[in-house]
C-alpha cells in the first residue's frame, strides 16, 4: 500500500488587517508574525520541535528582519533546530509559501510546516537616493575640517528627494506601468466601468460587515500594541461606504481621465496570516484537527501590463486538470487587488475570444458566480498586506468551506511582474 | 608554591596570571584564609614582570567581596584586623611597579571592586551579567579595603558617590562612561585585551578639570554638604551613618591618601561594631535564609499562565516574562490585556535598557484572551478577583483542561486554600503564593500552605519563587497570612488617629522617623483603601481587629487613594499632596501607638506559628512590608529595645486607649 500523500490545512490564524495610516504602524512585520502565529501554536499540543520547517511569505521584510521566516520562527519560540526560510512572489508570497508546504509536505520531505505571509507596507522604508548615498562617501571620506565642509557646500535640495521603496514596489520596472495602471489597462480591454468598479467596491465593504457581525471571521486574532490599545477587526472597513460617495474620489494612477481610485483598490495594509499544514501521517500520530485539504496549485504567467489577470491564467490549468468545470466549484476567493481586475477576470472566462486565444481553450468557461465569489469581503475592504493576503485568502476559503459544508473551493491571485497563482481546495463534505 | 584557592602562573610573555578560584564556594569571595594566601603571593612574586593579572576562574563572575560572615558580631579590634589585612594587599598591589589588571566577567562587588580599583586597568567583558558595585553601605558599613580613595581617585566624587552611596550595580556602559573601567570587551576577546594591556606603558591618568575643581579642598567642604543633604533624604543619620561617615572621609582627609585611607580603616571597623550595620548583615543572612530554604533544582515550569490581567495579574505576568519564562496571560476583556501589556513593556524597557532585550521579552509575554496557556502551563497563577465563588467556578473550568502534574497557585489573600480546593480533583496541586504590590518592587512572596497542599508542591512553588527572583517565605494559611496580619493593626491605628484629627503628614512622619520607608496612611492610599478594608474587614471575622468606621466611611464616598486620585491625601500625577506646614506636637506617643500594634501582633503570629520561627517572622516583615531594616525586624526589634520596657509602654496605652492594646499572649514567647 503507498503513503497517503494527502496535505492538510490543519487549522491557521490572522492579525486583524491594519490599514496603513501614513506613518510607521504600531508593529513590525516580525512582530504580526509573531502576534498572529502565539494563539495558532498554542491551540495545539504537538511539541513544537515535531514542526518540519517554517515557511513565510514576505515582499518588504524590515532592515533587519533579512530571513523574516527565520526571525519569526525564532520569535514565536519554535526551537532552533526547526529551520526557516522566506519567499517572495511579489503579492502571492503568502501563497508561495503555503505551496512550498503543500509540496514538500506531499512529496513525503516534511511532516508539519508552518507556512504563512506578512507585510507591514506602512514600514517600508523611506531611502536616501544615490546622489545623496554618493555624497554620504564622500563625506565619510573627508578627513579635514576644511575637505567636509567643502563636500557640504556640495549639497543640494535633490539630494535630499526620498525614494519610497513602497511606491517603487508597486511598480513594475519592465513596463514602467504602476499596479494601478495595469488595472486601467484592463479596464479597457474588458470595457469595464468606473461604476461597475465602485459597486463592487461597496459590495466588498458590505460583505465583509456582513461577515464581521455574524461572526464569519473566527481566524482572525486579537492582537495587542505596546501603548494600551487592541485590534480585533479589520480597520479598513467603512460601513458607511456607497457609490455616491465613491464616485467623488479621483482617479490615483491615470490622475485626470482614469478609472481606478483609492476606493476601488486595494488598501495599504499591515498583517499576517499563518496556516499549519499537516501530512496525513502527522495528523494521525499528534492526532490534529483537519480543515480542509490542498489538491493541486497552479501558477502561471502573462504579460506585465495585465497583471491582473493572472487568475484568469492561473485557475483555468488548474479547473482543466481537475477536470472541473465552473460549477463544480463551491467558493471562489479572488484576491482583489483592484476591483477592475477581479470584474476583469470574470469578464475574461466568459469572453470565447479570451479563452481562445489567451487561455487555450476550445470555449469559454462560464461565469463564476458572484454570490460564490469573495463571499466575506477582500482586498478592497479588509486591506491587501502583499506578503500576506495569499495564505489570507487560502485560509479563509478553506473556514468558507467549513462553514458551509462545501467541498471544493479556488484560492487565486494577480502577481505584480505579470503572474497568476491558484490553488485547488477541497474539504470532505459531512 | 601551592595555594588552596590561588593559582599562580607566569606565562611565556612574562605576565604573571593570577588565577582566583576560592575552594568550597561557589562563588569567589575575600575571606581571610583567600586574602592571607593573597599577601603571602604578592610577597613573593616580582614586579620585573610584564603585568600581573587578576583574574577569576568561576563563572558567575569576578569576586563578591569580603566574607560577610566574618564580620557578624565583630568588635572594633577584631573588625580593624581584619580590615587591615585587607589594606596591606590592596596596599601592595598599587604599589607594584609593573602593569596590573583585573579581567572582569559577571559580578565585581565589594572588595573585589576595591581589588579591581587597586591596579592599574580594569578590563571587562560586555556580558549583560558584568556589573560593578561597591553595595558596602548597604550592610551599614562602606567600602573598607581603600576603596573609597581609589574609586573617588578614579571616577571623581559625584560619580563614587553615586556608586557608593545608592550601593547600586553599574552596567558596563556606565562604567566604561565613568572611566571606572579602562576598555569593555567581547568575553571571547577577554585574554586577548589583558595581553595587549600588558605591553601597554602606564601613564598616571590626570583627573579631569572637573574633577580637579571638585577634589580640591575649598570646594570640598561645600560639595559635601549637597551629598549630606540629598542623602538625607533617603537614609537619616540617626538611623544610618555609614554615608555621612564616608562623605565626611573624604571631606578631611582626600588631600592625604595615606590618612584617608588609614581613617577609612578605623571608620568601617566602628561602623562594623555598631548596631546599625550588625542589623543589617542580619537582614542580609536573613535573606540568604529565605534562599536556601527552597531548591531550584526541584522545578522549571517551561510555561507559565496568568489568569486575570488586573493590576497584580498583569504585573506578575509581566514579571515572569521579565525573568526569562514564556507567559501567557488571560483575561476575558481584551481591553484590561492592553493594559497589562502597555505596563510589561514600560517595565521590560525600563528594566533592561535595550531594544532587543525589550523585544524578546514582549515575545515571550502573550496577552492570550481566550486562555489556550491553561493547557500549556506547568504552573497556573491565578490572580482573579476576590470572590470565593467565582474562583471555585473558574477552577472548575480549567482543572480538566490543565496539564497532569501542573500546579496551581492563587494570590488570594483572604479566602482559605481549604475552601477553594474543595472543587478540585487533586486539591493536593492547590498552593497559594502571595504577591505583594508593586510586584516589581516587593522582594518577598508569602508560599501558602494550605492543610490540603501537597508537600511536593510546595517546595516546587518556593522552587518557582526563586526562579523569578522573589524570595519565598512558607506561611500557615490563617486570615492575612503574615504580611498582611502584622500591617493591618499598625495602618488602622494610623487611621484611628486620623479620625482623631491628627494630621496625615504627622502621623506619617512619626512612623519615617521610626525608619519606615513610607508612613502608613500613605501606605494605605498606594495599597487602596477599599482593598484595606476588605483586608481588615476579613480579618476582623477571625482576629480582635476592628475595622474603623472611618475607612469604610472613606471607602464609601469614593475615596479609594492614589488609584482614583483621593484618599487620605489628595493625588496629583500620582503624587500625594502633602500639606508641609501640618504640624503637631505630641509625636512621641504616635510613633509608639503605631510600633507597639505592629509589635503586638507579631508576637501573636508567633503564638499561631503562622511562620516557622520568629526570625523568618523578621525576614518577612522586612522585605514583605519595608519595616525599617536597620532595626533588624520586630521581635529583633523586641530584643533590642527591651521586652519588659515595651510592655510596660502596651500597659500604659492600655489604659488610655483601651482594649486594643491588650498584650497578646505571644509576648511570653519572645
Amino acid at each position: 500500500m503507498s503513503k497517503d500523500k494527502t496535505v492538510y490545512i490543519v487549522d491557521g490564524s490572522r492579525t486583524p488587517y491594519l490599514k496603513a495610516r501614513g506613518k510607521p504602524g504600531n508593529f513590525t512585520a516580525g512582530d504580526l508574525a509573531v502576534a498572529a502565529g502565539k494563539p495558532l501554536l498554542m491551540r495545539h499540543h504537538f511539541a513544537l520541535e515535531a514542526i518540519s520547517e517554517v515557511i513565510l511569505g514576505c515582499v518588504m521584510p524590515g532592515a533587519d528582519e533579512a530571513n523574516i521566516g527565520r526571525v519569526a520562527a525564532l520569535k514565536l519560540g519554535i526551537p532552533e533546530s526547526v529551520p526557516a526560510w522566506t519567499v517572495q512572489r511579489n503579492c502571492a508570497s503568502g501563497m508561495q509559501a503555503v505551496d512550498c508546504a503543500f509540496r514538500n509536505i506531499r512529496s513525503g520531505l516534511s511532516d508539519i510546516v508552518l507556512a504563512g505571509g506578512v507585510e507591514s507596507m506602512s514600514h517600508a522604508p523611506v531611502l536616501y537616493n544615490d546622489m545623496m548615498v554618493n555624497w554620504l562617501s564622500h563625506f565619510m571620506m573627508s578627513k579635514t575640517v576644511a575637505q567636509k565642509l567643502k563636500t557640504i557646500t556640495r549639497l543640494r535640495p535633490s539630494h535630499f528627494k526620498p525614494v519610497i521603496a513602497l511606491i517603487k514596489g508597486l511598480s513594475d520596472p519592465i513596463v514602467g506601468l504602476s499596479m494601478g495602471q495595469t488595472a486601467e489597462n484592463i479596464a479597457q480591454r474588458f470595457n469595464i466601468s468606473r461604476q461597475q468598479m465602485d459597486e463592487f467596491a461597496v459590495q466588498s465593504h458590505q460583505r465583509l460587515a456582513f461577515a464581521i457581525d455574524n461572526h464569519h471571521l473566527d481566524e482572525v486574532e486579537t492582537i495587542y500594541d505596546n501603548h494600551g490599545h487592541f485590534y480585533d477587526q479589520d480597520d479598513g472597513l467603512r460601513r458607511d461606504s456607497n457609490e455616491k460617495a465613491l464616485a467623488n474620489l479621483r482617479p490615483v494612477f491615470d490622475k485626470k481621465f482614469g478609472l481606478v481610485t483609492a476606493g476601488n483598490s486595494a488598501q495599504i495594509t499591515d498583517g499576517a496570516c499563518w496556516i499549519l499544514l499537516a501530512s496525513a501521517q502527522a495528523v494521525k500520530k499528534h492526532k490534529l484537527p483537519v480543515l480542509a485539504k490542498i489538491s493541486d496549485s497552479e501558477w502561471a504567467g502573462l504579460d506585465p501590463a495585465v497583471m491582473g489577470m493572472g487568475p484568469a491564467h492561473a485557475m483555468a490549468p488548474l479547473l482543466q486538470r481537475n477536470q472541473l468545470t465552473v460549477n463544480d466549484v463551491d467558493y471562489w476567493e479572488i484576491n482583489e487587488a483592484f476591483a477592475a481586475q477581479v470584474l476583469g477576470c470574470r469578464a475574461a472566462w466568459m469572453d470565447e475570444d479570451y479563452c481562445k486565444h489567451q487561455l487555450g481553450l476550445d470555449s469559454s468557461l462560464g461565469e463564476i458566480p458572484a454570490d460564490k465569489l469573495n463571499v466575506d469581503g477582500g482586498g478592497v475592504s479588509l486591506g491587501h498586506p502583499v506578503g500576506s493576503s495569499g495564505a489570507r485568502i487560502i485560509l479563509h476559503l478553506a473556514k468558507t468551506l467549513e462553514r458551509n459544508n462545501a467541498a471544493k473551493g479556488i484560492a487565486s491571485l494577480c502577481i505584480g511582474g505579470g503572474q497568476g497563482g491558484a490553488m485547488l481546495i477541497e474539504r470532505e463534505a459531512n | 608554591m601551592q595555594y588552596n584557592h590561588w593559582s599562580v602562573h607566569t606565562d611565556e610573555e612574562n605576565i604573571c596570571w593570577l588565577l582566583f578560584d576560592h575552594k568550597k564556594a561557589s562563588t569567589n569571595i575575600l575571606s581571610t584564609e583567600a586574602l592571607t594566601e593573597l599577601n603571602d603571593i604578592l610577597d613573593h612574586i616580582t614586579d620585573n614582570c610584564k603585568a600581573i593579572i587578576f583574574k577569576s576562574l568561576k563563572k558567575n563572575g569576578f569576586i563578591a567581596g569580603a566574607n560577610i560572615k566574618e564580620f557578624v558580631g565583630r568588635d572594633y579590634d577584631a573588625a580593624l584586623a581584619l580590615i587591615k589585612l585587607g589594606h596591606e594587599v590592596m596596599n601592595k598591589i598599587a604599589a607594584m611597579k609593573c602593569n596590573t589588571i583585573s579581567l572582569i566577567h559577571g559580578f565585581s562587588m565589594g572588595g573585589g571592586t576595591e581589588l579591581a580599583l587597586a591596579c592599574k586597568y580594569i578590563i571587562c567583558s560586555d556580558d549583560a551579567s558584568t556589573k560593578l558595585a561597591l553595595p558596602e553601605v548597604k550592610l551599614g558599613i562602606h567600602p573598607g579595603f581603600g576603596g573609597s580613595y581609589r574609586c573617588i581617585k578614579r571616577i571623581g566624587p559625584l560619580a563614587a558617590f553615586d556608586m557608593m552611596l545608592t550601593g547600586r550595580a553599574i552596567n558596563t556602559r556606565t562604567a566604561k562612561k565613568t572611566g571606572l573601567v579602562d576598555e569593555v570587551t567581547a568575553h571571547r576577546q577577554l585574554e586577548r585585551a589583558a595581553i595587549a594591556y600588558a605591553s601597554k606603558k602606564y601613564v598616571q591618568p590626570k583627573p579631569s578639570l572637573l574633577n580637579q575643581l571638585l577634589n580640591n579642598a575649598l570646594i570640598r567642604g561645600f560639595i559635601a554638604s549637597r551629598i549630606r543633604k540629598k542623602v538625607a533624604h533617603k537614609a537619616p543619620k540617626k538611623h544610618y551613618p555609614a554615608p555621612y561617615k564616608l562623605i565626611s572621609l573624604w571631606q578631611q582627609y582626600y588631600d592625604s591618601p595615606q590618612k584617608m585611607l588609614t581613617m577609612e580603616a578605623q571608620s568601617v571597623a566602628e561602623l562594623v561594631a555598631d548596631k546599625t550595620a550588625q542589623n543589617l548583615v542580619r537582614v542580609y543572612f536573613l535573606q540568604e535564609q529565605l534562599k536556601s530554604a527552597a531548591d531550584k533544582k526541584l522545578f522549571k515550569p517551561s510555561h507559565v499562565h496568568v489568569i486575570g490581567g488586573g493590576i497584580m495579574g498583569g504585573d506578575i505576568a509581566a514579571w515572569c516574562a521579565l525573568k526569562g519564562f514564556q507567559v501567557s496571560v488571560q483575561d476575558q476583556d481584551p481591553a484590561i490585556l492592553a493594559k497589562t501589556i502597555q505596563r510589561a513593556y514600560g517595565l521590560f524597557k525600563k528594566r533592561l535598557k535595550s531594544e532587543r532585550l525589550t523585544r524578546n521579552a514582549m515575545d515571550r509575554l502573550t496577552a492570550d484572551h481566550k486562555g489556550y496557556g491553561v493547557e500549556h502551563a506547568d504552573i497556573i497563577i491565578e490572580a482573579i478577583f476576590e470572590n470565593s465563588d467565582i474562583k471555585k467556578e473558574l477552577y472548575q473550568r480549567i482543572e480538566p483542561r490543565m496539564k497532569k502534574d501542573a500546579i496551581l497557585v492563587t494570590n488570594t489573600s483572604s479566602i482559605p486554600l481549604e475552601t477553594l480546593s474543595t472543587c478540585l480533583k487533586k486539591p493536593g496541586r492547590l498552593v497559594g503564593l502571595h504577591f505583594f504590590n508593586p510586584v516589581a518592587l516587593m522582594p518577598l512572596v508569602e508560599i501558602v500552605h494550605g492543610e490540603q497542599s501537597d508537600k511536593k508542591t510546595l517546595a516546587k512553588v518556593s522552587a518557582f519563587a526563586l526562579h523569578i527572583d522573589k524570595l519565598p517565605l512558607a506561611v500557615k494559611s490563617s486570615p492575612g497570612f503574615l504580611v498582611n496580619r502584622i500591617l493591618m493593626p499598625y495602618l488602622l491605628e494610623a487611621v484611628v488617629m486620623y479620625a482623631e484629627g491628627i494630621p496625615a503628614e504627622a502621623i506619617d512622619k512619626a512612623a519615617l522617623d521610626f525608619g519606615m520607608p513610607m508612613g502608613p496612611i500613605e501606605l494605605a492610599d498606594t495599597v487602596g483603601l477599599d482593598v484595606c478594608l476588605s483586608v481588615a474587614q476579613n480579618l476582623s471575622q477571625r482576629y480582635a481587629t476592628a475595622v474603623p468606621a472611618q475607612l469604610e466611611h472613606m471607602v464609601k464616598t469614593g475615596h479609594l487613594g492614589k488609584k482614583n486620585g483621593k484618599g487620605f491625601y489628595p493625588y496629583k500625577n500620582g503624587k500625594p499632596q502633602k500639606d508641609k506646614t501640618a504640624s503637631y506636637k505630641s509625636c512621641e506617643n504616635l510613633q509608639q501607638r503605631l510600633i507597639l500594634m505592629l509589635l503586638n501582633e507579631a508576637t501573636a503570629c508567633l503564638r499561631d506559628q503562622v511562620v516557622e520561627n520568629a526570625e523568618l517572622l523578621d525576614a518577612g516583615v522586612i522585605f514583605g512590608t519595608g519595616f525599617a531594616p536597620f532595626r533588624g525586624g520586630p521581635i529583633q526589634y523586641i530584643h533590642d529595645t527591651g521586652k519588659q520596657e515595651l510592655q510596660h509602654s502596651m500597659d500604659n496605652l492600655q489604659t488610655v486607649f483601651g482594649e486594643r492594646f491588650t498584650q497578646d499572649n505571644g509576648w511570653n514567647l519572645v
